[in-house]
C-alpha cells in the first residue's frame, strides 16, 4: 500500500515480525514431514532435534503395509474426485439458470442457495443416517457403509456455494457471444457445453477447490456412515488407527498425516490463482 | 445485470419459445439433491426431535410416539447440556476473536512488508489453510504430547520446571486452549488473505489525500480504512462465528471424543455422542435443532446487514 512512505526501521522490524511469523505458523507442518521422515528411534527420543540425519521411508512403509491404508487413500481420492465432478457439472447447470433466464421464484431461489450455505451440515448427521439406511435397503449402493453414503452428501452440500459462486463466472460470458451462437445456428444444448462450459471451466476450477477439500477432510460422515465396512473407510478414519492406548505410533501418525495433507496442498497451489479471484467475485456480488 | 435486461428487451421471443421450463430444467439436478439430502433431513431432524427415538424404536421393538416438546425440557433441564451450551458459546467467541485479531493484525503487517517476506508469510498461511482438519488436529498433538513433543522439551530445556511430561489435554482450560491454537492456526489464513485483499482494494490516493489533510494513522484508520473495510470484515465474521461454531474434528481428535469426563464437549460432538454413542437419537436431533437456531439466527443477521449495506443478490 505505502511501503515506501514508512520509515526504514520500522519496515525492517515489520519484516522480521512477518518472516517471524511465517516461521511459527510453517513450523507445525514442518515438524509433520520431519517426524514421517525421522527413523523411529529419532521419533521415540525424549530429546527431539528439529533436524535428522538418516532420512528414512520406514514410517511411510509402516502405514501402507500393517494397515490397508493404500486402499482408504484411493476410496477417499474416489469419493472427492466424483463429488468434485459430480457437483461441477450441476452446479454449472442451475448456475446458468439462475443468471441466464428470467423467471419466477429466481431471486427465492438465489436467497434459498444463500440460506442453504449456513445450514450446519453436521447437525444431519442423525437423519441421513437413518435416509442412508432406508435406501440401502432399495437401492443398493447408496446406503450405509457404502462410498455412496459419502458421495451423496457431501455432493448435496457442496452445490449451494458452488451455484452461488458460479453465477459471477457465468455472467462474465457476454450475452452477444450467446445472441451470435444462435444466430449461427447452435443448438440450446450445443451453445451450453461447447462455448458456455469450455469459457466457464477456470471457475468450476476455483469452485472444486471447495468442495474438493470439504469432501477430502470430512470426519464426521466418514464416521458415522461407514460402520462395519472397513473396507470402505477413507484417510482419516484409518489415521486415527495409529492411536493406541498403549503409546501412540507418532512417525505412522506423521507418515500418514502427510500422505493425506500432500494433496490438498497441491490442489491448493494448483488452483489458488483461480481462487482469488473468484473469491474476490463472490465477495464483491 | 443492465446487460441481460437489454438482451431480454431484444429478443423476447427467444426467451419464452423454448418453453418457460428450460431453467428449470437445468435446475432439476440441483434442486432434487438438495432437497432430498438437505431440506428433506431438515424436516427429519425437526421430526425426531419431537419423537421419543431411541434404539428401542429404530429396532422397531416399540412404537414411536409423539413427546411434543419433552426432549427439549428433558435437554434444558440437563446441567450437563447448559454447561456444554455454555462452553460451546465461550469456545466460539473465543476462537472468532482470537483469528479475527491474529488475521487482521497479520493483514496489516503484508501491507507494511516488501515482496519477499509478504511471499513468506503467504506460502505459510496457505499451507496452514490448506491442511485437514484431521492431520492439523493430529499434528498440533504430537507437537504438545507430554513425552514426545518438541514443546514440553523445549520448555524445559529453558529451564522452567513442571513441563517435563506435562500433559496440556488434561486440564480443562489447557486442553480448549490447545484446540483454540489449532483452530485460529487453520483459519487465520482465509481471514488475512480476504482483509489484506480488501487493503488493497483502498485506492492510496484517498489515504494519501487524509495523510496530507493532516490526519493522524489513527484517524485514517477509524474515518477511511475501517468504513471501507467494514463489508469485508462483516463477511469474514460471520463465516467465522459459522465455522467454530460447529466444530467437530479438533475436539473430537484432540480431546479424545470430549475430554476427561465430557469436559471439553461442544455442542457437535455432545450431539454426537448422545446420538451414537448412547442411541439417544431424539435428544441428539434436540441439539441440532438448537444450534440450528442459534446460526440461523446469526444468518438472518448477516442478511439484515447485508441489506441495509445496500448489497443486491
Amino acid at each position: 500500500m505505502n511501503a515506501l512512505r514508512i520509515r526504514r526501521p520500522w519496515r525492517l522490524a515489520a519484516e522480521a515480525a512477518a518472516l517471524l511469523v511465517a516461521a511459527v505458523v510453517a513450523f507445525p507442518l514442518y515438524w509433520m514431514v520431519l517426524a514421517a521422515f525421522k527413523p523411529a528411534a529419532e521419533v521415540q527420543s525424549a530429546a527431539p532435534r528439529p533436524w535428522t540425519l538418516r532420512p528414512s521411508l520406514d514410517a511411510f512403509r509402516r502405514v501402507f503395509d500393517q494397515q490397508d491404508f493404500g486402499r482408504y487413500f484411493l476410496n477417499s481420492l474416489l469419493v472427492a474426485g466424483t463429488v468434485v465432478v459430480a457437483s461441477g457439472l450441476v452446479a454449472f447447470l442451475a448456475a446458468t439458470a439462475v443468471t441466464r433466464f428470467r423467471f419466477r421464484f429466481r431471486t427465492t431461489l438465489l436467497v434459498m442457495f444463500l440460506v442453504a450455505q449456513m445450514v450446519p451440515v453436521e447437525a444431519l448427521t442423525i437423519p441421513l443416517f437413518f435416509l442412508l439406511r432406508d435406501a440401502g435397503g432399495t437401492v443398493p449402493g447408496i446406503g450405509l457403509n457404502t462410498l455412496g453414503s459419502l458421495i451423496l452428501p457431501h455432493l448435496a452440500f457442496s452445490l449451494p456455494f458452488a451455484v452461488w459462486m458460479l453465477r459471477g463466472f457465468v455472467r462474465a460470458v457476454p450475452e452477444a457471444l450467446e445472441e451470435a451462437a444462435y444466430l449461427d445456428g447452435a443448438s440450446r444444448a450445443r451453445f451450453l457445453w461447447r462455448i458456455l462450459f469450455p469459457l466457464v471451466l477456470p471457475g468450476l476450477m476455483a469452485t472444486s477447490v471447495f468442495s474438493f477439500i470439504s469432501t477430502w477432510n470430512d470426519f464426521l460422515f466418514a464416521k458415522s456412515f461407514i460402520i462395519s465396512a472397513t473396507e470402505n473407510s477413507t484417510l482419516p478414519m484409518a489415521l486415527l488407527v495409529f492411536f493406541k492406548d498403549e503409546g501412540n505410533d507418532w512417525g505412522g501418525i506423521m507418515a500418514a498425516s502427510t500422505v493425506m495433507t500432500v494433496p490438498v496442498l497441491v490442489f491448493f497451489v494448483l488452483v489458488q490463482r483461480r481462487l482469488v479471484s473468484g473469491l474476490g467475485g463472490a465477495v464483491k456480488d | 445485470m443492465t446487460a441481460t435486461d437489454t438482451s431480454r428487451a431484444s429478443r423476447p421471443s427467444r426467451a419464452r419459445r423454448p418453453g418457460a421450463w428450460t431453467p428449470w430444467l437445468y435446475l432439476a439436478p440441483a434442486l432434487v439433491l438438495i432437497g432430498g439430502l438437505l431440506v428433506y433431513p431438515l424436516y427429519q431432524l425437526g421430526l425426531i426431535s419431537f419423537l421419543e427415538y431411541t434404539q428401542a424404536q429404530v429396532s422397531g421393538g416399540e412404537p414411536t410416539s409423539f413427546q411434543g416438546l419433552g426432549n427439549y425440557t428433558e435437554l434444558f433441564r440437563d446441567a450437563q447440556f447448559r454447561q456444554v451450551l455454555l462452553a460451546t458459546v465461550v469456545f466460539a467467541a473465543a476462537c472468532v476473536l482470537a483469528t479475527l485479531a491474529v488475521g487482521c493484525a497479520l493483514a496489516v503487517l503484508l501491507t507494511r512488508v516488501r515482496a519477499l517476506p509478504r511471499l513468506a508469510l503467504m506460502l505459510a498461511a496457505l499451507g496452514a489453510w490448506a491442511t485437514p482438519a484431521v492431520t492439523g488436529s493430529t499434528v498440533w498433538l504430537f507437537l504438545f504430547d507430554p513425552d514426545l513433543g518438541p514443546v514440553d522439551s523445549a520448555l524445559s530445556a529453558l529451564g522452567l520446571s513442571g513441563f517435563e511430561g506435562h500433559s496440556w489435554t488434561y486440564d480443562r482450560y489447557s486442553a480448549f486452549g490447545l484446540v483454540l491454537l489449532e483452530v485460529v492456526w487453520c483459519s487465520f489464513p482465509f481471514v488475512m488473505v480476504t482483509v489484506y485483499a480488501g487493503l488493497r482494494a483502498i485506492p492510496a490516493e484517498v489515504l494519501e489525500a487524509a495523510a496530507l489533510d493532516g490526519a493522524s494513522q489513527w484517524r485514517i484508520w477509524r474515518g477511511v480504512t475501517a468504513p471501507m473495510l467494514r463489508p469485508i470484515l462483516v463477511v469474514v465474521t460471520v463465516q467465522s462465528v459459522i465455522w467454530d461454531f460447529k466444530i467437530f474434528t479438533q475436539i473430537y481428535v484432540m480431546t479424545n471424543g470430549g475430554g476427561v469426563a465430557g469436559q471439553n464437549l461442544t455442542l457437535n460432538v455432545y450431539a454426537y455422542q448422545k446420538a451414537f454413542a448412547s442411541s439417544q437419537y431424539s435428544l441428539g436431533s434436540a441439539i441440532g435443532v438448537v444450534m440450528l437456531l442459534i446460526l440461523l439466527a446469526v444468518t438472518l443477521g448477516y442478511l439484515r446487514l447485508l441489506r441495509r449495506q445496500g448489497e443486491e443478490i
